[in-house]
């Protein structure tokens, strides 16, 4: 952070005209070593991750620990009620565990309501969310990236950033409108 | 914006050189104005009359419902022999309007059908909905209403433990999570949508409201390759979920030994049913809501010609599964199986097959044509004629094959009571006050998919140069 960037400063807000532009200049603010920023868009932008230099996510391995878990909870469950609470003999079947063909629909059930909550799950905490407030919402130009804007924000706090530096330098790779968001 | 739409409107996509999924070309900003209206507004004359027609049978329902836990199951058609009567044909009628919305929102995700985005939305909240209808039958079919915990995985007041390896069972986990997963899957499409309600919001109390839903989402990169990845892991959950749910609900026919039940094909012939009555509702749901919040840009004919389609394809594959079933009877040698389907065909019920056959089998068949595939009046009574159909698939099993089983003596014939009707369609009077409801306060098309699909969406888009 430099000097002409006050404590209140959370960083800057950028707008591009388009999907292609912002493509574009998240290309050269990767390549110019910028680590704390963001795009805001109305939608998934494929190509991005590339162009931001983003890491692929680990909601899966959320959603594979909790489906498993499930899926072996959902059978041992099944397996302690049927052979231990309370065994019943099916169709002359044995009551332990060495009838478990029967479980199965059950266990599958159960691995995929783990599952599903592990992707759920795993997306609010790698997202942060819930949250209850960002600094970004101090700008009203924020409310544009849930309608048609295409936006970049680059927080005060990376080494790079300079308010008046990184301000025309987001000009120059083609913003139509730069805005300082207060923190 | 009209004047831009009529210079740029290019019906054919100009990357992709398919026509447009979207019509009148209305850029991002249009489609945010077309979905939020029907939010922010108030809403016409039509919305407060469906409504309060929906209202009129959830009064109903809940009536037949009370009338029901004084009274007792007496005050149906339900006896011996036919036990399973409406409740169970309710029950399976519901379960299966749900799937079309998961096939939608789900399979169509995973095989990159894009022009799911623009019906996405409605098609799973009436899944949830429908099976919102569902769960309560089986509810109020156990006939005494303080009991229906003995469906939880709980013991009850003796001590005794559910039964694992009975069917009913696998269906109570199956239908219950099914609608969770289903609400987990619409919530997570829905967080989006509602933060551009939110950043859209007039006034304190809907910036509070849709805030505390949205989560605080503000559309940023970082979240949404963490949103991208659960939305495709919950689309490949939920679509073996579907599979196995309508399978679960057949194996309650199809392990028990009752002629007509016991039968091999039912997983399959219950699955191609269920996306064949649910996109026969889609269908409905759609043709009233796109005029009446003037979306017939976003919902238009190429998306009912596809929907027609699949309603044609699946109808033939129910076709296809009666006659298997017909065949194998036959084929089997059994006597019971043969006179069971003999029974169904030719006996005191006959007429409800040949409802069902004229209804699932034949009236889908107009829709080889591509002109009444995109003929909206057709389109809308062969997606009733369905429904209807759909309906007696179900009465049909559960009726005809209990009303004349192996001992002549207990035979009988089924006649549904006034209770029976009321009670059934009290259940649309529910469905459709949520759906009403969801019409009004929830973005009804997924807004943020639907811009992805938009030609402006491609990087390498030509109007951009000259500023978008």
């Amino acid at each position: 952070m430099s000097d002409n960037a006050t404590a209140t400063t959370y960083g800057l807000l950028a707008e591009f005209p388009g999907p292609e532009a912002l493509l574009k200049a998240c290309e050269k603010i990767r390549d110019e070593g910028f680590e704390s920023w963001d795009t805001h868009v109305p939608f998934p932008l494929h190509g991005l991750e590339k162009a931001m230099g983003l890491k692929r996510s680990w909601v899966s391995f959320f959603c594979l620990v909790m489906g498993l878990s499930g899926a072996a909870l959902g059978m041992l469950f099944q397996w302690w009620v049927s052979a231990e609470a309370y065994p019943l003999i099916i169709s002359g079947k044995p009551a332990g565990i060495m009838s478990w063909p029967a479980f199965i629909p059950v266990t599958f059930e159960c691995g995929v309501l783990g599952g599903a909550s592990g992707a759920l799950l795993g997306f609010l905490i790698l997202a942060r969310l819930p949250q209850h407030h960002h600094p970004l919402f101090n700008n009203e130009l924020i409310h544009k990236a849930t309608d048609d804007g295409f936006l970049v924000s680059i927080e005060a706090v990376d080494e790079k950033f300079d308010l008046d530096g990184t301000s025309s330098f987001l000009k120059e790779i083609g913003a139509t409108r730069v805005e300082e968001v207060r923190a | 914006m009209a004047e831009a739409v009529v210079a740029e409107y290019d019906p054919i996509d100009p990357i992709e050189k398919r026509p447009v999924l979207i019509e009148n070309a209305p850029g991002f900003k249009g489609i945010t104005e077309a979905v939020a209206a029907p939010v922010e507004w108030k809403p016409p004359l039509g919305w407060y009359l469906f409504l309060g027609g929906s209202l009129f049978f959830l009064a109903v329902f809940g009536v037949s419902i009370a009338w029901l836990f004084w009274e007792g199951t007496g005050i149906w058609g339900n006896n011996i022999p036919i036990a399973w009567a409406w409740p169970i044909v309710n029950f399976v009628f519901w379960v299966g309007i749900g799937h079309a919305g998961t096939l939608i929102s789900a399979v169509l995700f995973l095989v990159r059908m894009r022009w799911r985005t623009s019906i996405n939305r409605a098609a799973e909240a009436m899944t949830i909905f429908a099976v919102m209808c569902a769960l309560i039958f089986p509810g109020i079919h156990v006939g005494r209403p303080w009991l229906p915990y003995w469906m939880l995985p709980l013991p009850n007041q003796m001590e005794m433990w559910p039964q694992f390896r009975s069917p009913l069972m696998w269906d109570v986990f199956a239908v219950s999570i099914y609608g969770t997963v289903s609400l987990l899957f619409w919530y997570l499409g829905l967080i989006p949508d509602l933060a551009t309600i939110r950043d859209r919001a007039k006034s304190g109390v809907r910036k509070l409201i849709y805030g505390i839903f949205a989560l605080g989402w503000r559309g940023s990169f970082r979240q949404w390759l963490h949103y991208e990845k659960a939305y495709l892991l919950l689309a490949g959950l939920a679509t073996p979920l579907v599979l196995s749910v309508h399978s679960v609900v057949s194996f309650d026919f199809a392990t028990s030994q009752l002629p007509g039940w016991h039968t091999t094909i039912f997983p399959p012939y219950f699955v191609a049913g269920a996306i064949f009555s649910g996109l026969a509702m889609v269908l409905t749901l759609m043709i009233i809501c796109r005029v009446i919040f003037k979306m017939e840009h976003i919902v238009n004919m190429l998306h009912f010609d596809r929907m027609a389609k699949l309603i044609l394809t699946t109808g033939t594959i129910v076709g296809f599964a009666y006659s298997v079933e017909l065949f194998i009877a036959w084929y089997s040698g059994s006597t019971y199986e043969w006179f069971a389907f003999k029974n169904r065909l030719s006996g005191p019920l006959a007429w409800s097959y040949w409802i069902m056959v004229s209804c699932n089998v034949i009236a889908p068949q107009f829709f080889w044509f591509k002109k009444l595939r995109t003929h909206i009046p057709t389109l809308f009574v062969i997606s009733i004629v369905v429904n209807i159909g759909m309906w007696f698939e179900r009465f049909v099993i559960v009726v005809t094959s209990l009303h004349r089983d192996f001992l002549p003596s207990s035979w009988d014939y089924y006649r549904p009571t006034f209770w029976d009707v009321s009670t059934f369609l009290g259940s649309f009077g529910l469905f459709f006050t949520m759906f009403t409801l969801f019409v009004r306060f929830l973005p009804m098309v997924a807004i943020s998919e639907v811009k992805g699909v938009l030609p402006e969406a491609h990087v390498h888009h030509r109007s951009e140069s000259e500023g978008s």
